[in-house]
């Protein structure tokens, strides 16, 4: 489609200029694309132990059908590559790609550059579930962490939903602001538990500042198909969003049914941020500060925005997650801190480049 | 043939009724100004012809058919709106905001053809912003961003054009423009429009009819001629005008009248 009208010399010159700027966009996508699994070998071929490349690539080649090669390396690499490190790689990768999506989309939802997927009560829900979950009694913990951390997202959100919604429509101020007083509500019960958690405080306080540093290959199983259908549904309603960025009123005026695309954009969102957040914690910055970069770089056209931020938010969290394992080897930096450490000089930089309006 | 046709419709918001068993009528290749003093309803009015609140009583129907049953898209291929002040995404150029009047003309996961690209091309042509097709809202003027709402509503394609004050943030040439354009899309497209003006001499100039809102309800309704009268202007406005024939077309002039005049003459 956009390729025909590229080639179109008939265009007029401003029309043009459109699909040209579409293209270019596309091949940012290919490049991120790229980018990311670049990214995602190399950060499993660095660690404490270290792998060399051609060893890397001939066990990667090896797991693809109709392959054989003999194995020549010892099989702790091979156990640490595709047990250790890749599923914790994968699984910061789908959290960062979910929380950039989420947060692109909230931002986009409220209109608001200050909006982040944490906004209307999913972090605070997470944090209270999971601290639930650590105090637990012992024969109940298991997985109980994770599953009440998604539990509390949802049912914070939901309850903010609820408080906010009047009638058949949904006025978006009155979603933060039930969301920011729910939150701190929730915040109060949580730090409370902490006080009373004596010595799982250490625990409960990495958790909430995020880390992967317990991931197997079953949580990105599960985690990965919450992301992807509603990352994929928040693609699919790219064009409304943009749409939404004029305001309610004029997107009723030009056919959007507003009601239905709040409902469904904030479900999704809701839903990719609980996934990202059950397993890892609450990671802080990603959500806010990537969509803002791309913005800022390609422009606030959803249609690429999204996808743009997707990649973007999986290589960060990527890089940040392989920081927080090594920098400090054998201890691990809580990933949060990472990422707001280099994310915000690195944000900084971007803000002071560009002069012009940011959103 | 396609009109709209209010029969006495009531609006408000929540409880409050702002307008009152408003009943009215326009066909295609007519322009019609709605009048009347601040807070007196004309916004109310565009926004529930357009959907945006629904009548309390009474129905609105558009070609026979009543507006209730007609789908958001279908409505907006039908009727385009210019409201007024509207926020705009300030990153967005203008080209990409006229391109989004053809939402409703494009399926909810379809891009944009050249058809469409033609057609925006086309309104910005006519609306005299081709010139800042790429530059970004920010960095556009009131006027330029009115004008740019003119032809993202152009793009719609609509039979139905509703215009909201479209005059208040312009100076006197692109008022003059805004509404000489409108009057010419009026009569060579057959348009029905609707337009909401506080200024009652570009009222009289531009409107085939007029309807004059008092406190939520049609004080009068009818030619420029039989609405602009000093004594409905007292009544409605309650203030005193002096209403004389233009020279160039003996249609209403409004002059003010200041209680200060004679003083400020012997000066």
């Amino acid at each position: 489609m956009a390729l025909e009208l590229l080639k179109d010399t008939t265009l007029p010159t401003a029309a043009a200029a459109y699909p040209k700027k579409w293209h270019s966009r596309a091949y940012a996508i290919a490049g991120l694309a790229a980018l990311l699994v670049i990214v995602i070998l190399a950060t499993s071929a660095i660690g404490s132990t270290e792998i060399a490349l051609g060893t890397l690539f001939n066990i990667f080649w090896a797991k693809l059908p109709f392959i054989h090669i003999n194995p020549t390396w010892p099989i702790t690499a091979e156990t640490i590559i595709l047990h250790i490190r890749l599923p914790r790689i994968l699984l910061a990768g789908l959290a960062g790609a979910a929380l950039a999506v989420a947060g692109t989309t909230y931002q986009g939802l409220f209109r608001n550059p200050l909006a982040d997927p944490y906004l209307i009560g999913v972090s605070q829900g997470a944090a209270l579930g999971a601290v639930i979950g650590f105090l637990l009694p012992v024969s109940w913990q298991a997985g109980s962490v994770p599953l009440l951390a998604f539990a509390g997202a949802i049912i914070a959100v939901g309850i903010v939903y609820s408080i906010a919604k009047v009638g058949k429509t949904l006025p978006m101020t009155t979603l933060i602001l039930a969301g920011v007083a729910l939150g701190a509500f929730l915040s109060a019960i949580t730090y409370y538990l902490m006080i009373i958690s004596g010595d799982k405080l250490h625990g409960i306080i990495s958790w909430l500042l995020g880390a992967f540093s317990l991931t197997n290959w079953w949580q990105v199983m599960i985690v990965t198909p919450y992301i992807l259908l509603g990352a994929t549904v928040i693609w699919l309603y790219a064009r409304p969003l943009n749409i939404m960025q004029l305001d309610e009123d004029q997107a009723q005026q030009l056919g959007i049914n507003v009601e239905r695309v709040k409902l469904i954009l904030l479900a999704a969102a809701t839903l990719i941020t609980a996934a990202a957040v059950c397993f890892c914690g609450i990671i802080g910055f990603v959500g806010i500060i990537i969509p803002h970069a791309v913005r800022l770089i390609w422009g606030p056209d959803h249609r690429f925005l999204l996808p743009l931020a997707t990649l973007s938010g999986a290589i960060s969290l990527i890089l940040a997650d392989t920081a927080a394992r090594t920098l400090l080897s054998p201890t691990e930096i809580p990933v949060g801190i990472i990422t707001a450490f280099l994310g915000a000089p690195f944000f900084l930089y971007l803000l002071r480049q560009k002069k012009r309006a940011i959103f | 043939m396609l009109n709209l046709h209010l029969e006495n419709v009531s609006l408000g918001y929540n409880k409050r009724r702002v307008l009152h068993d408003i009943s009215l009528e326009a066909s295609p290749g007519e322009m019609l100004g709605i009048i009347g003093p601040n807070g007196s309803g004309k916004s109310t009015l565009i926004r529930g012809m357009t959907r945006l609140i629904y009548p309390s009583a009474g129905q609105i129907f558009l070609d026979g058919r009543n507006v209730a049953d007609i789908s958001r898209s279908e409505l907006a291929r039908m009727m385009a709106v210019v409201p007024q002040n509207p926020s705009l995404p300030e990153l967005f150029t203008a080209f990409e905001v006229v391109l989004m009047g053809r939402t409703p003309h494009l399926k909810l996961f379809r891009y944009e053809t050249k058809n469409d690209l033609l057609i925006v091309t086309k309104a910005m042509e006519v609306t005299k912003t081709l010139d800042f097709a790429e530059r970004r809202i920010s960095e556009l003027s009131g006027g330029e961003r009115q004008r740019l709402t003119i032809a993202r509503a152009l793009a719609q394609e609509p039979t139905i054009l509703l215009l909201d004050e479209p005059t208040a943030h312009l100076d006197i040439k692109y008022q003059i423009e805004t509404l000489d354009l409108a009057r010419k899309l009026c009569l060579e497209q057959n348009l029905i429009v609707v337009t909401a003006l506080h200024d009652l001499n570009l009222a009289a100039q531009y409107c085939d009819k007029l309807i004059m809102l008092s406190n939520g309800e049609i004080h009068c309704y009818g030619t420029p001629d039989a609405v602009i009268s000093s004594q409905n202007i007292r009544e409605v406005y309650g203030a005193e005008v002096y209403v004389y024939p233009h020279p160039l077309n003996h249609l209403p002039a409004t002059l003010v009248a200041p209680a200060r005049n004679e003083h400020k003459a012997n000066h």
